[in-house]
């Protein structure tokens, strides 16, 4: 942007002297709210960590390979619940993956026209969802037909593998996994539809010419052009996944237990600070919560910071790729 | 029995209804919310449900007769919640965008407040909440759990919505543009507020209505924050009843005609929720077009 003014007689100097004060305090203002942004991102690591250092400081490392959360007896190991959560978030993603990739490829390659989008727009519905809802529904619906219909058919026929003994309840690590598959599907439908569509023509084209029937076109020329950004696009679900607490907290049983069947009662690290947020026994017991809340965060933060650093590299890629 | 060709073309036509019918299983547990939404909110919405407040639970051995109106302290909460929520996250992660937009020139810093933005937007909003929790109970321990702590934690949602809706907004205003204001002679920061903010008006209100839509289900920091009134609330520094935490009282409860009413209030947040994101989808389709055009 050139400065200086070519035409001296307009705006009059009083004008420019004043849009310049306003230059300045737009400035000034917009930037106060870029910094706000970046430091409300900076307090929610400090603050959390400084809330979470008596039982930093009380308990150091054991806090990350202890295997029991005991408040009386001042033992706090967040082991169960990393494992509940990263079990309900991989069974969530094993389900989720190939029924999110199955629908992009629907939707952007073998679909009416017509159709596409409006199916699209109503798949992303299911994000808007709010999860309060998607756990009331789970416990009343879903708990009951897992319960009765789902698990004893599980039971019989996948019984062998042990992942799936134990008592039929209902409220268990299988039924938090469906509902937070559920709510994966739109985010990863959608990253996968995104970089599906941004495959280059001529990629599809070409292997049209030689021949290739639709399916083989989305197979062999499609899919791993665009692998990077669906891959991105399970990661980002993941994220989803990891932190989801109120679908997870209605269905999962809530046991402060590591969970040995995929029909235990299990708990989530988020749905350990929904329940026992308010059912804190000793002093030390909410500053474990809230290191459990930082180790949930760090967690978060790095698996999104991952998914954006692919998605990034996928459009960078993209770039090289189109010249 | 078929030649290899036709093989091909009949498994890619399996292919394609396999992939078709991962739609229809997708779509299933969407219909199904709605359908049972519908049809047990359906049946306890009257007037009364939206005006009455919260009734006390109730039992058989009490005598207290099991209501099911209302949810009307759930949605004044959620008013006061949304409109608190807004006055925060709406000015900052509209700021942040003209900054980034507009002041952004060294690229890697624009890059990097959208990138604080992407990243705060995958914060779980439990963690949200024990944010809030940790911050207020140093400061301002006597407002801990109140209306005004639940809509901090839905305004730290609600900030990386608008930030990154605004900036995109604002984005697709083309260059030549604020090259033509300038060139004119009108300052930056006019430029910026009366013609690119204009401009990028529909998709910013769009974004201010996606994050109103996400923060109205919030139940998480709620539970943490603003849980346990039944009752209307009175001033900012008091605890609020919501939407969202009627749905979990209801899935919690022992008295039965919370679960009616739970249905209820997921109707209506549904309702909501489905209305706002409809309607902003529209205006974006619209103002994307009117652009598409233009340029």
């Amino acid at each position: 942007m050139t400065r200086g003014n070519p035409f001296p007689t307009f705006p009059s100097r009083k004008t420019r002297a004043v849009s310049k004060w306003g230059d300045r305090i737009f400035l000034v203002l917009t930037a106060v709210a870029a910094a706000g942004l970046i430091a409300v991102l900076v307090a929610l690591v400090v603050v959390l960590y400084h809330g979470s250092l008596p039982t930093i400081n009380a308990l150091g490392l054991n806090f990350l390979y202890t295997l029991t959360w005991n408040p009386q007896g001042n033992v706090y190991g967040i082991v169960p619940f990393a494992i509940g959560t990263l079990l309900t978030s991989a069974i969530a993603l094993l389900l989720a993956i190939p029924l999110s990739i199955g629908a992009a490829i629907f939707l952007t390659q073998h679909a009416p026209t017509w159709l596409r989008e409006p199916v699209a727009q109503v798949i992303q519905l299911l994000a808007a969802i709010p999860s309060v809802v998607y756990g009331f529904w789970g416990l009343i619906v879903l708990v009951p037909i897992m319960r009765y219909d789902v698990d004893p058919i599980l039971a019989n026929v996948l019984g062998w593998t042990g992942w799936f003994s134990g008592r039929h309840i209902g409220l268990d690590v299988l039924t938090a996994s469906v509902v937070l598959s559920i709510m994966t599907v739109p985010t990863i439908t959608a990253i996968s539809k995104d970089s599906i569509l941004a495959v280059p023509r001529s990629q599809k084209e070409a292997a049209l010419s030689l021949g290739a029937t639709d399916w083989e076109v989305s197979r062999r020329a499609v899919i791993p052009y665009a692998r990077s950004g669906i891959i991105a696009g399970i990661v980002l679900g993941l994220g989803r996944a990891l932190g989801e607490t109120m679908a997870v907290t209605l269905v999962i049983g809530n046991a402060n237990v590591i969970p040995t069947s995929l029909f235990s009662q299990g708990q989530t690290i988020a749905s350990l600070i929904a329940n026992d947020f308010f059912e804190q026994e000793t002093p030390l017991e909410l500053p474990a919560l809230l290191e459990a809340a930082l180790f949930l965060l760090i967690i978060t933060l790095a698996v999104n910071i991952v998914a954006r650093w692919i998605q990034a590299r996928f459009q960078a890629g993209r770039a090289v790729g189109a010249e | 029995m078929f030649d290899r060709a036709m093989r091909r073309k009949l498994f890619s036509h399996g292919m394609t209804i396999l992939t078709g019918a991962t739609v229809v299983i997708v779509l299933i547990p969407l219909f199904w919310i709605i359908y049972e939404s519908a049809l047990l909110g359906g049946s306890v919405f009257s007037l009364g449900f939206f005006t009455q407040n919260i009734p006390a639970p109730c039992s058989a051995h009490t005598g207290v007769t099991c209501s099911t109106e209302g949810v009307g302290s759930a949605i004044q909460g959620t008013v006061y919640l949304l409109l608190l929520a807004s006055l925060y996250s709406v000015p900052v992660g509209l700021g942040a965008a003209i900054f980034a937009v507009e002041y952004g020139g060294q690229r890697a810093f624009a890059r990097a407040i959208s990138m604080a933005a992407d990243v705060l937007s995958g914060v779980p909003s439990i963690v949200a909440g024990m944010f809030i929790y940790a911050l207020l109970i140093v400061y301002e321990p006597a407002i801990v759990f109140s209306v005004f702590s639940g809509s901090l934690a839905l305004g730290v949602i609600m900030l990386p919505i608008v930030m990154r809706t605004s900036e995109e907004a604002l984005r697709t205003i083309p260059h030549s543009v604020r090259e033509a204001a300038l060139a004119l002679g009108i300052s930056r920061w006019k430029t910026s507020v009366r013609i690119i903010l204009v401009g990028a008006l529909p998709g910013v209100l769009t974004g201010v209505l996606l994050s109103i839509a996400r923060a109205a289900g919030e139940a998480a920091p709620l539970l943490l924050l603003d849980n346990g009134s039944l009752h209307p609330c009175l001033s900012v520094d008091t605890v609020c009843q919501s939407l969202s935490l009627t749905i979990y009282l209801g899935a919690t409860s022992a008295s039965s005609n919370y679960v009616a009413i739970a249905w209820g209030a997921a109707l209506l947040l549904i309702i909501i929720i489905l209305g706002l994101s409809i309607v902003s989808q529209l205006v974006l389709n619209r103002t994307a077009r009117k652009w598409g055009q233009g340029s």
